[in-house]
C-alpha cells in the first residue's frame, strides 16, 4: 500500500475531529446532562398521569386546541371526574408558571421548537 | 417550419374552449345560481347579530370606548401606518360605510360622519368560501371566526370581504401592543385577523367587549332568531339598514341611523 502512514494518520485526525463534540462533553462533564423540568410545588396532580403527559402532552394540547377553536367546547373532564378549562394560558400555565424551568428544559435538550409562544403569552417570570 | 396559420387557429380555438370550460364559466353560462350566491342555512337555533344605534352613537363625538375595549381584550396592535394597521372595530365615513346610499345632497348629519363598523358576520360569508385552509369558518351560532393556527396568510379572505373587516399582520404585532392581555393570544407575522364576536367571552356568559364598553347603549347584541331578544325589539321598532346588502352576503350587523 502506498503512503499508508499518511492515510492512517489522516484517518486518525479525521476520527478525532468528528468525535470531538462527544469528547468535549465527556471532558467538561456535560455527558450525563439530563433535562430537569421543575414541577410546581403546590400542585401534585396534572390533567392526566405524569407518564401520559410526558409522552403525549403535545397531542392533548392539539386536542384541546381543536375542541376550543373548532367546536367551541371549553371544558375538559378527565376520568377522575375533575373538570378543567381547556386553556394553555389559564390552565397549564397556572401551575407550570415558569416556561424556562419547565417547557424549555426538554424542548431545548431535544432541539424541539414548538410555535406556541409565537402567539400565546407566556407568563411573566416571577422576579 | 413552425406552426402554420391553419394550425395556429386550431390551437387558439381549442384553448378558448378549454378556457371557457372553467367551473365558474359553466356556472354562469348554464344559468343556474353561481356558487357565490348560494348560502347554507345556519345549523342550530341561535343566530347572533348586532345592532348599532347610530342615533345614540352620534351623541358622543370622538368616543372610542368600544374600540379601545375590544383592542385591549384581544391584544390588537396599534399601528399608525394605515397600510399596516389592524382593525377589529373601527370607524368609516358614511360614504364608505353605505356607498350605495350617499349622494350629492346627503344630509349634513350623515355626510362624512364616522360610523362604527366591524365584521358583519355574514350569513353568506365570502371570506369563508374563499379560505383555502378552512382557517375561517362559521360557528353554528352564526359567528364567523378564525383558527389562527391554520391561517397561512394567503389573504384571499381580505380580497373576498367587501367590508374590509380583515387585517393582515405585515409586522410582528407584539411590538405594537402596549398592554398584553395574557388571557387571549396575540397573533404572529403573516396571519390575518378579524373580529370574532367575542366567542371567548360569550362562553363565559359575558357580552362582547364593545357592547359592554358602550355606556350609551348604542351597541346591542343578541340572538336575532329569538323574538323576545333585545336586538329583535330594536329591529321591530326602528328602521334599520345593513352594509352593502346588494352583494348578497347577508350581513348581520344592523344600523339604526
Amino acid at each position: 500500500m502506498y503512503d499508508s502512514g499518511k492515510i492512517i494518520a489522516g484517518l486518525m485526525v479525521f476520527l478525532v475531529l468528528i468525535t470531538s463534540p462527544a469528547w468535549y462533553n465527556v471532558v467538561s462533564g456535560k455527558a450525563d446532562y439530563r433535562p430537569d423540568p421543575k414541577l410546581p410545588a403546590e400542585q401534585k396532580e396534572c390533567v392526566k398521569s405524569a407518564e401520559y403527559m410526558k409522552a403525549f402532552h403535545m397531542d392533548l394540547l392539539n386536542q384541546w386546541r381543536d375542541a376550543v377553536v373548532r367546536s367551541d367546547k371549553r371544558v375538559y373532564g378527565d376520568i377522575g371526574g375533575r373538570t378543567y378549562d381547556m386553556s394553555l394560558t389559564s390552565t397549564c400555565l397556572s401551575c407550570h408558571a415558569n416556561k424556562a424551568e419547565f417547557c424549555d428544559q426538554c424542548h431545548n435538550y431535544l432541539g424541539v421548537k414548538p410555535y406556541c409562544w409565537d402567539c400565546h403569552v407566556e407568563p411573566k417570570e416571577k422576579m | 417550419m413552425g406552426v402554420d396559420r391553419r394550425e395556429f387557429l386550431k390551437i387558439a380555438g381549442l384553448s378558448t374552449l378549454l378556457g371557457l370550460g372553467g367551473k365558474a364559466t359553466i356556472e354562469v353560462l348554464s344559468g343556474t345560481e353561481v356558487e357565490a350566491s348560494l348560502s347554507k342555512e345556519p345549523q342550530g337555533g341561535k343566530r347572533l347579530a348586532m345592532v348599532v344605534d347610530m342615533r345614540k352613537c352620534y351623541e358622543k363625538e370622538n368616543c372610542r370606548d368600544c374600540m379601545e375595549a375590544c383592542h385591549r381584550v384581544h391584544n390588537v396592535p396599534h399601528i399608525d401606518n394605515p397600510r399596516h394597521e389592524i382593525k377589529w372595530i373601527w370607524t368609516e365615513p358614511y360614504e364608505r360605510t353605505f356607498p350605495s346610499q350617499g349622494h350629492e345632497y346627503t344630509e349634513e348629519r350623515f355626510a362624512g360622519k364616522p360610523f362604527v363598523v366591524l365584521c358583519n358576520h355574514c350569513d353568506n360569508p365570502p371570506c369563508v368560501r374563499v379560505c383555502p385552509t378552512k382557517a375561517t369558518f362559521r360557528n353554528p351560532d352564526g359567528a364567523v371566526v378564525m383558527d389562527f393556527h391554520r391561517c397561512i396568510g394567503c389573504r384571499f379572505c381580505m380580497a373576498g370581504c367587501p367590508y374590509g373587516s380583515r387585517s393582515f399582520n405585515w409586522k410582528d404585532p407584539r411590538k405594537f401592543i402596549q398592554e398584553t392581555n395574557p388571557e387571549f393570544p396575540t397573533r404572529m407575522r403573516g396571519v390575518v385577523e378579524k373580529c370574532n364576536f367575542c366567542v371567548e367571552r360569550l362562553d363565559k356568559g359575558l357580552q362582547p367587549a364593545c357592547v359592554e364598553a358602550c355606556k350609551d347603549g348604542a351597541l346591542l347584541f343578541g340572538d336575532v332568531r329569538d323574538p323576545e331578544s333585545e336586538v329583535r325589539r330594536v329591529l321591530r321598532e326602528s328602521y334599520t339598514i345593513r352594509r352593502k346588502p346588494e352583494l348578497g352576503t347577508m350581513p348581520q350587523v344592523y344600523y339604526v341611523v
